[in-house]
Formats: structure tokens, C-alpha cells, sequence
């Protein structure tokens, strides 16, 4: 007997404004606890919160990216539970009116077709703060309060995901998105994404849903997915022996690469939603809409193509740099008119990737800037510096931060053209290696590439290689 | 006499020729204070009277600007309802849940109150969280009625209307969700004037039902009304739901002629439940706007039999949520030492809240609920609908609704404390204008053989309290 999986997908992405959802309230992560703190955010009896318009624009841009209908009313509401990290007991969210509806992010799945997952809805909410246990043992709890009030948008997706794969390629898709159009940095260790799933097994040519579990708040996508397949494994070991299933909230243990229940379906909450009273109802004008629609970014999508197209770039470079709208943008302020941008893409894809991925750091934390790297270029262009000598130069700039020309200016790097110079070296070069002339002489043809490499280490890589190459013919084939 | 037995308008007069300092009037309320207290039956009018913080207060004033001369209110002490936040002045709510509860800020009527020259001075007591209709449910005791110390002032702002009614404050600010300004000013014999919804900023309000509450002044005389109205009115960008309308200069009506204005007399207002006392006086005061010209209309409010179940739903729903916020782990009051969380929660609240507030936070909870939602929350907001679309109709054939402000005069402590329903429904007259948003205030119309005060509400269109104004100070003018 055969079994479908049938998942959903809710993912809480934190909307990078300066300041809280409801209050001024700087957004800034890592500060010393409660110190951006006030009375709305705190709760404080009599405190009363005003929609920051920031949120909303930046709801309304992840909105049209995500494909979705923008509600032209749209409530906020209660969301009643309690907890210490919720100072109010309540959590302004929105429930009948969201401010986007149905929307859809394409993807390709594993048979290398394009699938549409729908989105139900992607509405905003405040978030809560967070709880700090153990920080001495035995200690007592504390709250933190600096994330209350940090606006977050949940999207919903319908059950359209079909395999814990679709699952991983449709949070890159949607990360991708909100990144490339500015709404979030979705970045995963300060939990500005966090995803709750919904995972139900049926048998194929049914109906009706199986039972559905919710695994919650998974900060990476790779557990996300090892959560799936998990629960796959699971339940259908459960239903194969004839056994049944319970509607269950579970959470992933990392450790044990396993979910564990956290609470069956009749403890879960009834969160006594009802409208905000403090808040009126948004009313969202088309020009605001037009307004967000004609300054949009670019997509992923859109970008990709264009690279490959005005770039000159294959479709897996395109791929590649495009799948970080940082180092896309990177690319693209380092070739600015220069003449051969597929070098430069080529240097970003093996130079560039590989200092990331050995100092564990993101693009923007790279000491080498766009611009620095264009001047690295201009150098190599322009005959100073050889290709050779210019990824000694890199690393040079990677390790101090210092600029391409002062490197080669302190280290003496400057290609040597003179050549009456190189004239000086190769007459030694072929002094001193009389055998392998006469090997080449004798039809040894790759006896020369070790004639100027000899030149070359001489000349600690400096002699212009175009120059040695000449140089050296001439004088051995007279 | 003391300077406390004046009024805003006189001491204002006072103030402005020197004849008087501001804090000779907080000495003699506190004077005034001192002597109810040694009263075999004290009124209990205030929470919180702290001298030091009201001189200082005062001082700020008086050395801030240098320009107090030129402000509204140029310097007189007015009493503050004890949920309205004044900084670093307790705001209990009248609630064991925060007795140690300090504020570290000003509500934006406070502010406003400041800016135009009032000095906060002391916290009055109250219905805990404002809920109540005698002012009996107060963590820190009843409070009496001036005009008969058996009985009660009304509730849930019957520390302001007795403090003013006896003299131990010049004015104060209430607030008002279902009748809390009314009611008690009605029973006390004072002006009380709940404004338009979103005409005075609810920040820094302690909310009960956000959607209902309402600041606003409870003072000796209509004109004080005017006055203390026009200090705390405007557009606050803090509070969503503040109206951004103009501050009419109300006390230029206060006197002004109504011969132009219709009143409407509600049937549903007069029938069954209806004191023969209280009707007789009501319609000497209909009487007596007749004679000043007013045009005179029967109105229908068909929908005025919904407005009780109405407001009990949805208000005590929007305070089953406000008030979850209170569980003694940020601030208030911690009553236990445990290391279980929902022990915690149930512990702090069920010490921390009196019955009646339990009542409602129950209540609001089930109506809420998952399955009793649409049966309750839901219809009730249609209901309200229906309710203020009658007072939108009434509006079109006229201009003041005119209506007794309770059933019956002020009762004796203790008589309702057992059956809340009656008490509720007690709040009859006063919950639609609360339902629909509207200005209305009470006017003292007379006197029972018994000695107590009747008050005549009279209920206006949206932001149009000027004709209040107006229709009350004619009633005062009769009734004296």
C-alpha cells in the first residue's frame, strides 16, 4: 500500500523595520535586555499602540512579491494566551482580515517541473519577547523584552507541498524572495525566520486528510526537511502496523534528528480571537499599492534572467550568484562597465565564495568591497599586475583590507615590462638550463613551459608572461 | 468655607488676581480631607492624596512656565479618577492587584491637563477597574454619597462625584464606559459629561472596554464642565482611535440660548423600572426646556431593550482580554512563591481581583470562547449596530436626547451587593450612548422628598457636546 504526504507550511519572517510594530522602539538585536523597551511594548497599564507604516509598507511589498491579493480592509486582532513572554496576555495579530490573501511562489520540483505552491495568506503580527532559563542553575527565569513588539509576517501556504525536498526548495524560493525584495534579512541564527509545519499521510487515491501533526519553530531549512522525513517514516510506520494517529504538536530534537510530542490536540488553545479595539481598521488606497508595486525590486527570477542575458553569464553562474541578492548585488557593482564581467563573475564564484566559506562570514562582512575588487581588475586589465600575482593580491586584501594598488605599491608587485629586464633573466634562464633548450630544439615542445616558468620564478611572478613567452621564442627558435 | 467649596470658575478668577495661591486650595482639600476622615462615617473619596507630590506638581507648574497666568486653568488642583496614569503616582484601579503599582507615566490627558494649567491632585477611589454601578467594589472600601452617607454615590466613578459633591476636591476626571461619569454624578448632584468617543485621548487610560471608555470631567457646575473638557480634549497621534477634530471652545456656550434646539423624549426611556421620584423630576426638567424655548419631540429607540445584554457582552469580553495582562510577574502584586508558571497565573489573579472583576473576566471569556462566539460576540456587535443606527435616525428630527440618567435615586450600601443583575440592569439609560459613541452628560434636575439627587441626562450627536453645554447650563440655571 502506498502512502501520500501532504504538507503546509506557516513561516514567521521578522519584517526589518527600524522600529517596533506598534511603538518607536528601536528593532535592534543583541542589545543588553529590555533596554529598547516602553510602555506599549512592555504592556504597561494604559500603554495603547499605533501602527508604525513602515510595517505595513514593507507587508504590502512582501505581499505583491509573494503574488498576493492586497485587502484593501484589513483588521487587526487578539490573539489571547498566557505566557511571560507575552506581556499584554495577548498578541496583536490578524485573523479574519489579513492584509494579504492568496498568493503563490513557483518552484521546481523534483522531476524538474515548475509547481505552484499557493499561499493562503501572509498577515502581520507583533512578536513576543523571549525567555531566558538557567542562566544560573536553579536559577529563576527571566524575560527579555527587546523582541516583543518586532513585527513579523506569517505566511500560510495551502497543503500543496508533496515531499520534504519541495518543502526545502519552496523556504529557499520564499527567503530569496522577502531577502531580494528588502522586507527581511530571513536570517536564520538571529531566528528572523522561524517555520511551523503541518505533515498529515494518506493513503494514495484518498481523499480526504490524514491526520495532521504541527512540528513548531524550526530556525533552518535543512531541519526542516530531516524533521519531514522523520515524521514520514514515522507515521507511515505507524499506519503500515495497522495503528492509528493523534492530532499532536510536536517539536524537532536536534540531537536525536527526531520529533518528540509537545502537547496533544486537546490542550491546544482556544486564542479567543477578536478585533483590536485600540487599532481602527487598515484602509489601504491603490495608490499605496501602486506606489510599492512600481518601486519593487527586482525578483529572483527576473534577475537571473537578465544576468545571463547582459552578462553573458550560463544559466548555473546566474544560479549561483543570484541565489544571494547580497552577492548579486556585489557582482553587480564590481563589473559596473567593465569590459568582461564574466571574469569577474568567475573570480566571485571560486575566489570570493571560497574566502566566505573558510571565514564562515556573509558578503557584506567581506573586507574586499565591490569597488575593491573592480580595482584589483583595473590593475590586471592595465598590464600592472599579472593574473598570478593577482590572487596573491586578494588575499593580501582579504587578510588587511588594504587596497589592491597599495598592496602591489608595499610588496613591489608590479609586472615587469621592461625588456631589457626580462632580456637579462632569460638569457641566465637559458644558460643555466642548456639540456632543456636543446630537448625542446629536438622537438620537445613542453620543455618551453618550463623555460618560463624558470623566468618566472626568477622574477617572483612579476615579468609579464606575455613578454617572457616572446622573449624566449624568439631567442630559442633563431 | 474653604477654598475647596469654590468652583473652577471662581478659583480661576483668584488665582488670576492673587488673591489666592495655588496650594493655599491644596491645603484646604487637604483640610477638608482631614476632617471627612475624622467623620463617623468617612466618604473614602480618595485612594491617594500624597501633599509632597501634588507640591511638587505644583511647583513644576508654577516654575515651568512662569506663564501659569496665561493658562486655562491657572493653577486649581483637580482630582483624578485612580485609573487614569499621572507619573510616579500610584494607579491602584482601586484593585489589590496593583495597590503597589506606580506609574511611570502621564496619560495624554494628563498631560493636556498640565499643559493647561491643572495640577493632578490625589487619586480618587473607584469600582475596581471601573466596574460596578455603587462604587462598592473597591479594594480600598466603599465609598459614601455626600447628600446621605448611608447610601452609595454610584459607581464606578463614585470617588470623584463624592469627593466633588463633598467639597474634598474642586473637580475631577472620570471615566466613563457604560454610565461611570453619569450615574455618579446624577446621585451625587454634580455635572459629569462622558465626550464623544475619540475626543479625549485614552491614552495612558487603564483600559476596561477600550471600544466604550471615555475620560471626562465630573465638577460642581456646568461652566467647570466646560472648562475641564476643553483642557483635556484633543487629537492624540498616540491613540488610534482619537478623533482629529477641532476643541470647540465649550465654555462659550455654557449660558447660551437653546431656542433653536429640538429635544427628543425616547419612549423606551420612561417605562417600566422607572422611579415615580425620578420621572417626576425628569419631566420638571423637560418642562423647564420647554420653557426656554426648545422644540419638543417623541422619539422612538426601538432597539434600547438590547442595549444591557449588548454592553455585558462585548465589554466584558474586551475586558477579559485587558485585563489578562495583570498576573503579578512584571509589576503588581506577586502573592506566591512557586515554581509552577499556571500556579503562578491562577494564584496572582485570583487574590489579586475582587469578585465583580472575576464576574466579567468570566464572563467575557465564555463569550469569547470557540462555539459561543458568533451566538454572543458577534451578534452583540450587530446588535450595537442596530442600536446606534437608532440614535443616527433620532438625530435627524433632533438635537438633544433628553432621558432620566438612572432608574432610581442612590440605594443604601449593601442593597445590590448580592444580586449583580439588578445592578446591571440599573445601567438602562446610560449603556446605548456608550454602545453608539455619543457625548451625553448629567445635570442635576432636582431632589427626592428623600433628599437625594436626581441628575437629567441629555445625550448629543457625535462631537456635538457644545449643545450640551448650552441645554445643561439652562437645567443648572433653574434648578440652581
Amino acid at each position: 500500500m502506498n502512502y501520500e504526504t501532504i504538507i503546509g507550511l506557516e513561516i514567521h519572517v521578522q519584517l526589518n523595520t527600524r522600529s517596533k510594530t506598534f511603538c518607536s522602539c528601536s528593532t535592534r538585536y543583541g542589545e543588553r535586555p529590555n533596554s529598547h523597551t516602553c510602555p506599549v511594548c512592555l504592556g504597561l497599564p494604559g500603554a495603547l499602540p499605533v501602527l508604525n507604516e513602515e510595517v505595513l509598507r514593507k507587508g504590502v511589498t512582501a505581499g505583491i512579491a509573494l503574488g498576493c491579493d492586497i485587502a484593501e480592509n484589513s483588521v487587526f486582532a487578539w490573539k489571547n494566551y498566557f505566557y511571560p513572554d507575552l506581556p499584554k496576555a495577548y498578541q496583536i495579530s490578524q485573523f479574519e482580515f489579513p492584509l494579504n490573501k492568496n498568493g503563490y511562489v513557483l518552484i521546481e520540483d523534483e522531476n524538474g517541473r515548475e509547481k505552484k505552491i499557493d499561499l493562503t495568506r501572509a498577515h502581520l503580527e507583533e512578536d513576543a519577547g523571549k525567555l531566558i532559563h538557567d542562566e544560573v542553575p536553579k536559577g529563576p527565569s527571566k524575560v527579555d523584552y527587546n523582541r516583543c513588539g518586532v513585527p513579523l509576517l506569517e505566511i500560510v501556504t495551502e497543503p500543496d507541498i508533496r515531499t520534504p525536498e519541495e518543502a526545502y526548495r519552496f523556504l529557499s524560493a520564499v527567503k530569496e524572495i522577502l531577502q531580494y525584495t528588502g522586507v527581511s534579512e530571513c536570517n536564520m541564527e538571529k531566528g528572523e525566520l522561524r517555520v511551523d509545519v503541518n505533515i498529515s499521510i494518506r493513503q494514495e487515491g484518498e481523499e480526504r486528510f490524514g491526520v495532521k501533526q504541527e512540528i513548531k519553530n524550526m530556525n533552518s531549512f535543512a531541519n526542516v526537511k530531516r524533521a519531514l522525513e522523520y515524521e514520514i517514516k514515522r507515521q507511515t510506520k505507524i499506519l503500515r502496523s495497522g495503528g492509528v494517529l493523534s492530532q499532536e504538536t510536536r517539536l524537532f530534537n536536534t540531537n536525536k534528528n527526531a520529533t518528540v510530542s509537545m502537547r496533544a490536540k486537546e490542550e491546544a488553545h482556544d486564542y479567543r480571537y477578536f478585533p483590536d479595539p485600540d487599532l481602527v481598521p487598515v484602509v489601504i488606497k491603490s495608490d499605496f499599492i501602486d506606489e510599492i508595486r512600481q518601486k519593487l525590486p527586482e525578483l529572483p527570477e527576473a534577475r537571473r534572467a537578465r544576468f545571463i542575458a547582459r552578462y553573458g553569464l550560463t544559466a548555473y553562474d546566474s544560479e549561483i550568484l543570484c541565489s544571494s541578492y547580497r552577492i548579486a548585488n556585489y557582482f553587480e557593482e564590481a563589473c559596473e562597465n567593465f569590459s568582461n564581467p564574466k571574469k569577474i563573475a568567475n573570480w566571485i564564484l571560486s575566489e570570493v565564495m571560497r574566502v566566505l566559506k573558510e571565514e564562515k562570514i556573509e558578503i557584506d562582512q567581506c573586507k574586499v568591497t565591490p569597488q575593491m575588487l573592480r580595482e584589483l581588475f583595473d590593475l590586471m586589465e592595465g598590464g600592472t599586475i599579472s593574473g598570478k600575482i593577482a590572487k596573491e593580491v586578494f588575499d593580501n586584501m582579504v587578510s588587511t583590507g588594504k587596497s589592491a594598488a597599495l598592496i602591489v605599491e608595499e610588496k613591489g608587485l608590479r609586472q615587469v615590462s621592461d625588456r631589457g629586464e626580462i632580456d637579462i633573466v632569460v638569457n641566465d634562464v637559458l644558460i643555466e638550463n642548456e639540456k632543456v633548450v636543446s630537448d625542446y630544439r629536438a622537438g620537445k615542445k613542453s620543455a618551453f613551459g618550463y623555460l618560463v616558468g624558470q623566468v618566472m620564478k626568477k622574477t617572483e611572478g612579476k615579468a609579464n608572461p606575455k613578454l617572457v613567452n616572446e622573449m624566449l621564442k624568439e631567442k630559442i627558435e633563431k | 468655607m474653604g477654598l475647596n467649596d469654590l468652583s473652577i470658575e471662581k478659583l480661576r478668577d483668584l488665582l488670576k488676581k492673587k488673591e489666592i495661591s495655588v496650594m493655599d486650595i491644596v491645603r484646604d482639600i487637604e483640610a477638608g480631607i482631614a476632617q471627612d476622615d475624622k467623620h463617623e462615617l468617612p466618604l473614602n473619596a480618595y485612594i491617594n492624596f500624597d501633599i509632597n507630590r501634588i507640591k511638587k506638581e505644583a511647583g513644576d507648574l508654577i516654575g515651568n512656565s512662569g506663564k501659569i497666568e496665561n493658562t486655562l486653568l491657572k493653577g486649581v488642583p483637580i482630582a483624578i479618577k485612580d485609573l487614569i496614569n499621572v507619573i510616579h503616582t500610584p494607579t491602584t484601579c482601586g484593585s489589590n492587584i496593583l495597590k503597589n503599582y506606580v506609574s511611570p507615566y502621564d496619560a495624554t490627558a494628563i498631560t493636556l491637563l498640565k499643559k493647561n494649567g491643572g495640577v493632578p491632585s490625589g487619586k480618587l477611589n473607584m469600582d475596581e477597574f471601573a466596574m460596578g454601578s455603587s462604587n462598592e467594589n473597591s479594594y480600598f472600601g466603599a465609598v459614601r454619597n455626600p447628600h446621605d452617607r448611608s447610601k452609595i454615590p454610584g459607581g464606578s466613578s463614585g470617588g470623584p462625584a463624592s469627593a466633588v459633591a463633598g467639597n474634598l476636591a474642586v473637580a475631577a476626571l472620570g471615566t466613563d464606559t457604560g454610565g461611570s461619569i453619569r450615574q455618579p454624578a446624577s446621585m451625587c448632584g454634580v455635572f459629569g459629561i462622558k465626550p464623544t468617543y475619540g475626543r479625549v485621548s485614552r491614552y495612558g487610560l487603564v483600559a476596561y472596554a477600550s471600544s466604550f471608555d471615555q475620560i471626562g470631567p465630573i465638577t460642581k457646575t456646568v461652566m467647570d464642565g466646560a472648562l475641564l473638557l476643553e483642557a483635556v480634549s484633543g487629537y492624540d497621534p498616540k491613540d488610534s482611535t482619537s478623533a482629529n477634530v477641532e476643541t470647540p471652545v465649550f465654555s462659550d456656550y455654557v449660558g447660551k440660548s437653546i431656542g433653536d434646539l429640538t429635544i427628543g423624549i425616547p419612549d423606551e426611556y420612561f417605562g417600566e423600572g422607572l422611579d415615580d421620584e425620578v420621572r417626576t423630576i425628569v419631566e420638571q426638567g423637560i418642562s423647564t426646556l420647554k420653557e426656554a424655548g426648545t422644540g419638543v419631540k417623541r422619539i422612538k429607540l426601538s432597539y434600547t431593550k438590547y442595549a444591557i445584554a449588548t454592553y455585558y457582552i462585548i465589554a466584558t469580553a474586551e475586558a477579559s482580554s485587558n485585563l489578562a495582562r495583570f498576573d503579578g510577574i512584571r509589576y503588581g502584586t506577586r502573592y506566591v512563591k512557586t515554581e509552577d508558571l499556571e500556579t503562578l497565573y491562577k494564584e496572582n489573579r485570583s487574590i489579586g481581583f475582587g469578585d465583580e472583576v472575576k464576574r466579567r473576566i468570566l464572563l467575557g471569556t465564555f463569550t469569547l470562547s470557540s462555539g459561543y462566539y458568533d451566538a454572543y460576540y458577534l451578534k452583540a456587535q450587530k446588535a450595537r449596530t442596530l442600536i446606534r443606527e437608532d440614535f443616527t435616525q433620532a438625530f435627524d428630527e433632533v438635537d438633544i436626547i433628553v432621558t432620566p440618567v438612572s432608574p432610581i435615586p442612590a440605594w443604601d450600601l449593601g442593597q445590590m451587593v448580592d444580586d449583580p443583575l439588578q445592578m446591571y440592569l440599573s445601567d438602562i439609560y446610560t449603556v446605548p450612548v456608550n454602545l453608539a459613541g455619543l457625548p451625553a452628560a448629567s445635570v442635576n434636575c432636582g431632589k427626592t422628598s428623600g433628599g437625594l439627587p436626581v441628575g437629567l441626562q441629555l445625550i448629543a450627536n457625535h462631537f456635538n457636546e457644545s449643545d450640551i453645554f448650552r441645554t445643561a447650563s439652562v437645567v443648572e440655571g433653574k434648578v440652581g
